[in-house]
């Protein structure tokens, strides 16, 4: 039973006179607890093939189970819980809220759920914990370094207990000693946690931490495989 | 699922985190609201006035009045011709089933004399039932009764600005005054009325029995005549009846033929009264709708706030939807905050209006009088306008597709 199971995905987008195939008929399995790394030069459509997964963005035609859920069913609304529910989202650029601490950044996908105030709070310090930033819940977003900012991101991913994380271009924006922090905190959270993790990037040296390597050219799959960390 | 208390919460913060904005965005709301209190304040403060002056002047009321008389064609006037009786009043109390009271007026202005004071004023003959059809009462000593109208005794009710005008510190009730030098007894005080809504004081009067007035004071160009008779209608539907029962009553009393006009006129004085108020409620309304309008600006000022709102912060609208925020958690959010702006406006345009009032009322000198009612409707309107000006921006949010709204810079 696959976590992941997507059959014939394809996306188009016109561009002017252009038709531009971001995925093209993509079939591929991932099992609970995989190590994936995306990779691929941009316009491949690695970030529209993780929009799809993510349930961000909703494929042209195509199947695709998540969890046994067939996500091409759902509506807005139920996406939106599914996101919740199972997926966690690192972004390249972090994307948190400005003004706002790290706790309730991390609270954030909590608020959606129906969680009360005080398990809301319990449980985002505890994802604080576990990226190791005890001690800066009450920092706000440019209190923070990128690292630490990307830690806040990765906790925020992990409080709803989700089985996924997905993780465009993590290390984009950071300098090699951090994100290779970063990388070995995802490690951790897949070998111990035993989440699932599927990562975009088109640094080799970020590739190597994981255990799958997919690489995505004009909207096809052209090699999957066990990456060198396997 | 979704978490009130927080989604209050987030709106809150976003409201907090951009103080002078909000202050201003509130402003409309606050003027606006402020605006409505305040000219309705004024509004019903003038129609409460002529209301209290209707009611002291007595309710369904009527006035006949004797006809016009034509001398060699020449037509001279209503109340040239004193065609009315004390018997044709009488008549109309006791015979019509409309009315509840009617009574005679012959009047006439008149020096009082009490010691060495003296002031002059309108000395008013009548029956008893002048008290019920004006719905007035004796503050101290006794209205006249009808055997002193049998007796036309000379008994004197003193309005109050009479007696203060004539009587320092004693009490009235008992003294002997003099009018028009012949000695009457002051056997009660009216109650004080204040103005008529024609701004006459109603106090400064002195009512006497008719027959005294008739046989002693005035005199009487033909036996038992008045000047005007007052009739009080049962009740305001009674009113038309009356009207039209005592045109009747009286055209056959006075022996009129079908094709003849009638030598008398009968008037509605409450409705005289009534179109004034009419008139006064026109303006409250009319004070109210503009001052509205500018509450409907303040709503767009919100609008115009929520859609710049709304694009800022596309981003951090992404990432809600991203973590999991539905079309629903969104579109409160933002519709709480136009909703937080509008109604926090509302009660401090409440407190604007209120002491605007007072200001007015103390500074111009007008009766203001503001009503919960106009208090309740202009919350609750400001409430609406949150809703109504800030629903659009809050679906526009919902809206957004989350991965554009995650590109957005």
């Amino acid at each position: 039973m696959a976590l992941i199971e997507v059959r014939d995905l394809t996306k188009t987008y016109h561009l002017g006179e252009a038709t531009v195939h971001a995925l093209d008929h993509i079939t591929l399995r991932c099992e609970k607890g995989e190590f994936i790394a995306v990779m691929g030069p941009s316009g491949s459509g690695k970030s529209t093939f993780m929009n799809v997964i993510g349930c961000l963005d909703k494929p042209d035609s195509g199947e695709y189970l998540l969890d046994e859920i067939d996500v091409r069913r759902l509506n807005r609304d139920e996406l939106a819980a599914i996101r919740n529910r199972e997926i966690g989202f690192v972004f390249q650029g972090f994307n948190l809220l400005p003004r706002t601490t790290a706790l309730e950044n991390v609270e954030l996908p909590m608020l959606y759920n129906g969680l009360q105030a005080k398990e809301r709070r319990e449980k985002a310090l505890l994802a604080l914990q576990k990226v190791g930033l005890s001690g800066r819940e009450h920092h706000t977003p440019t209190q923070l370094s990128g690292g630490q900012q990307q830690r806040v991101a990765i906790a925020r991913a992990l409080v709803n207990d989700a089985p996924i994380i997905l993780a465009d271009e993590p290390t984009g924006n950071l300098d090699t000693r951090t994100s290779n922090e970063i990388m070995d905190l995802f490690v951790k959270l897949n070998t111990e946690s035993k989440i699932t993790i599927i990562l975009v990037t088109h640094e080799l040296d970020i590739a190597k931490f994981s255990r799958r390597v997919i690489k995505f050219v004009d909207g096809r799959v052209v090699s999957d495989g066990p990456g060198v960390g396997a | 699922m979704i978490n009130i208390p927080s989604t209050v919460k987030i709106s809150f913060k976003a409201l907090m985190g951009n103080k002078m904005r909000s202050i201003l965005t509130m402003l409309g709301i606050i003027i606006g609201v402020g605006a409505v209190i305040t000219m309705l304040a004024v509004g019903n403060g003038a129609q409460e006035q002529i209301s209290a002056q209707i009611a002291s002047m007595g309710s369904n009321l009527l006035m006949v009045l004797p006809g016009a008389s034509t001398s060699g064609g020449v037509r001279m006037g209503m109340g040239t011709q004193l065609t009315l009786t004390y018997n044709d009043v009488e008549g109309i109390r006791k015979e019509i089933s409309s009315v509840q009271a009617a009574a005679p007026i012959l009047n006439g202005v008149a020096q009082i004399v009490y010691g060495n004071q003296n002031w002059s004023t309108g000395v008013i003959g009548t029956t008893p039932s002048m008290l019920e059809v004006r719905d007035w009462g004796v503050s101290s000593g006794r209205p006249f009764t009808e055997e002193d109208v049998r007796n036309a005794s000379k008994v004197a009710l003193m309005g109050a600005t009479v007696v203060n005008n004539l009587f320092r510190n004693i009490s009235p009730v008992g003294q002997m005054v003099r009018i028009k030098n012949i000695p009457f007894t002051v056997i009660g005080v009216l109650e004080e009325k204040g103005q008529s809504p024609n701004g006459q004081d109603q106090d400064d009067t002195i009512y006497i029995p008719v027959t005294t007035a008739q046989k002693k004071l005035f005199g009487t160009s033909f036996p038992g005549m008045i000047r005007i008779a007052m009739v009080k209608a049962k009740s305001p539907e009674d009113l038309p009846v009356a009207e039209k029962q005592i045109t009747e009553y009286l055209r056959q009393k006075h022996h009129i033929g079908p094709k003849q006009e009638d030598d008398f006129s009968v008037r509605n004085l409450t409705q005289m009264m009534q179109a004034a108020e009419q008139s006064t409620r026109i303006m409250t309304l009319l004070l109210g709708s503009v001052a509205s309008i500018s509450l409907l600006v303040g709503g767009i000022g919100i609008m115009n706030i929520m859609l710049v709102s709304v694009t800022e912060r596309t981003r951090e609208i992404g990432i809600r939807m991203a973590v999991g925020a539905q079309t629903w958690d969104i579109r409160l959010q933002f519709l709480i905050e136009a909703l937080c702006l509008s109604l926090a406006g509302g009660v401090i345009g409440i407190l604007l209006g209120v002491s605007g009032s007072a200001a007015i009322a103390s500074l111009a000198g007008w009766s203001t009088t503001i009503s919960p009612i106009a208090i309740l409707i202009a919350f609750s309107f400001s409430g609406l306008v949150g809703i109504f000006f800030g629903y659009y921006p809050a679906y526009k949010a919902s809206l957004l597709s989350p991965i554009e709204a995650l590109r957005h810079e």
